[in-house]
């Protein structure tokens, strides 16, 4: 189908930008990659009054990578942040998720950004956020505020951002040494959103065991289901720890639910299986670094 | 409602073309009602198919989930614009050869995917060739033709490449 009427502006600076969202409140949607937005337009699942199409807006497809981590600015593509080596050195994990969202053309257009505000809890990068405790950047006409990813995704397909507020950037912290990461998941079709899906970072002491041990869990629950499996699996060499076990204190951690694509029980079997293999995954990366 | 129209112009295989749309107009069907190039095909709208993929700035994009106004200005390539000069491209080539189309609903799509993916990628690994054509769906052929095609593409155009460059040493000797 096609999308219904709506009245389309294009701002060329921030400033603008935000003048219109504030003008246009509820009725008002931002216009990034697309991808989400125009499929519901398509399907006349949302009928905006106004849509804000961002990506003349001069300044907003950074992607900064250092040290502490990776801000990743509102027009940076799902492509460009896959592409980044800055982005992969700083922090790996950016890298392993974006190859599982969409089709590399999706990717072309689609942003970081607006997956994490778009919130849908089968997506990879809100899980990525939530995984390493990054944060939003919103800004609208009374200034900008830093929103943590633990109060950013607040249901399915929701997130903090009010109406008049433009997400500008989103920063992905690093993790400290000896750390290592690693995205599993599985989909009824190559590039479908996940049916299940784990994110994991793992992060070694001195004599390679195991001191932290986090997962994120997507299609399980109405956001980013965040873990910390620390205690189940450290402080051990990765060779040593009780596998089933980490994969039963998981599969307790989730209530999926069951849809027309996998039942609740299917789902939590899924997940236990896949964050014992994003955890070996990520401690053997982390071991990876040590050499 | 009366619908505010909005004039753009887009560089459209090389040629320059203006259309006045309202702001909702998809890509697709700016291409196929305003500007008459039919031969990007529409099959799902959502992002699903990639029927309607064609290069935007060179880069492989879903037009279906591209507004007109949005890409005002900027270079799109469709189907119509591979051929160069009368000539079939490697890769349109390769597919009639490889027989990896049959209704040809989806072979626009693919067409346009792997002419930017072997750009980029011109000796591509058989994971890498899967990978690049698997966001585009086809009803017909069972995709190993279309798989053959991407790889015989890539060694129609590597042939091309060194033929060009023995011609350029010859004319250069
Ligand atoms: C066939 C297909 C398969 C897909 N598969 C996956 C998948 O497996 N995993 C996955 O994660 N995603 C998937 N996607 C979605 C894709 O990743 C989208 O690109 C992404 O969810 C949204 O980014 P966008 O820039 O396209 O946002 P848009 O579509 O432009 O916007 C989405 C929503 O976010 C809001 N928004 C966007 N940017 C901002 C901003 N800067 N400030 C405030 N609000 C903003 C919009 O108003 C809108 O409500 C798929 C899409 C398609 C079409
Ligand atoms: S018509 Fe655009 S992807 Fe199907
Ligand atoms: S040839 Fe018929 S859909 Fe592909």
């Amino acid at each position: 189908m096609k999308p219904p009427p709506f009245d389309y502006h294009r701002p060329a600076t921030l400033g603008e930008a935000l003048d219109v969202l504030a003008e246009a409140g509820p009725g008002g949607k931002v216009l990034a990659g697309g991808q989400s937005l125009i499929p519901l337009l398509n399907m006349r699942l949302a009928a905006p009054a106004r849509v804000v199409d961002v990506n003349r807006v001069p300044g907003l497809d950074g992607i900064e990578a250092g040290p502490s981590g990776v801000r990743v600015g509102a027009l940076a593509r799902h492509a460009a942040v896959e592409r980044s080596p800055g982005a992969a050195a700083a922090q790996p994990l950016l890298r392993q998720a974006l190859r599982l969202v969409a089709h590399p053309v999706i990717r072309n257009r689609g942003t970081v950004v607006g997956s994490l505000v778009h919130a849908d809890p089968a997506a990879e990068m809100p899980a990525v956020l939530a995984l390493l405790g990054g944060a939003v950047r919103l800004a609208s006409l009374d200034g900008e505020r830093e929103v943590p990813a633990a109060e950013f995704f607040t249901g399915p397909m929701e997130s903090a951002a009010r109406p008049g507020e433009l997400a500008v950037s989103a920063f992905f912290p690093a993790l400290p040494a000896r750390s290592g990461t690693a995205f599993h998941e599985v989909a009824r079709r190559h590039g479908d959103y996940a049916v299940a899906g784990v994110a994991a970072a793992v992060t070694l002491d001195d004599d390679l065991r195991i001191s932290a041990a986090r997962v994120a869990c997507v299609s399980v629950g109405p956001v980013p289901v965040v873990a910390d499996v620390t205690a189940v699996c450290g402080p051990r060499p990765a060779a040593s720890v009780a596998w089933d076990a980490v994969a039963a204190a998981v599969r307790d951690l989730v209530e999926p639910e069951g849809d027309i694509h996998a039942t609740a029980d299917y789902r939590r079997h899924l997940t236990g299986v896949l964050a014992v293999r994003a955890l070996r995954d990520a401690a053997s990366a982390a071991h990876g670094e040590e050499s | 409602m009366n619908e505010t129209h909005h004039r753009v112009t887009l560089t459209v295989n090389g040629v320059v073309r203006e259309a006045t749309v309202p702001g909702r107009r998809l890509l697709s069907d700016c291409l196929r009602h305003d500007l008459g190039l039919t031969g990007t095909h529409v099959g799902c709208e959502h992002g699903v198919c990639g029927a309607c993929t064609v290069l935007l700035d060179g880069e492989p994009v879903r037009s279906c989930l591209t507004f007109a106004v949005t890409v005002d200005g900027q270079e799109i390539t469709t189907v119509e614009g591979l051929a160069q000069g009368g000539a079939l491209s490697p890769v349109q080539r390769a597919f009639t050869e490889c027989h990896a189309l049959q209704c040809g609903f989806c072979t626009p799509g693919f067409l346009c995917t792997v002419t930017a993916f072997l750009r980029d990628n011109p000796a591509p690994s058989e994971e890498e060739a899967l990978e690049a054509v698997a966001g585009n769906l086809c009803r017909c052929t069972g995709y190993q033709n279309i798989l053959k095609a991407v790889h015989r593409a890539a060694e129609i155009q590597a042939a091309e490449i060194q033929a060009a460059e023995l011609q350029a040493e010859e004319g250069g000797a």
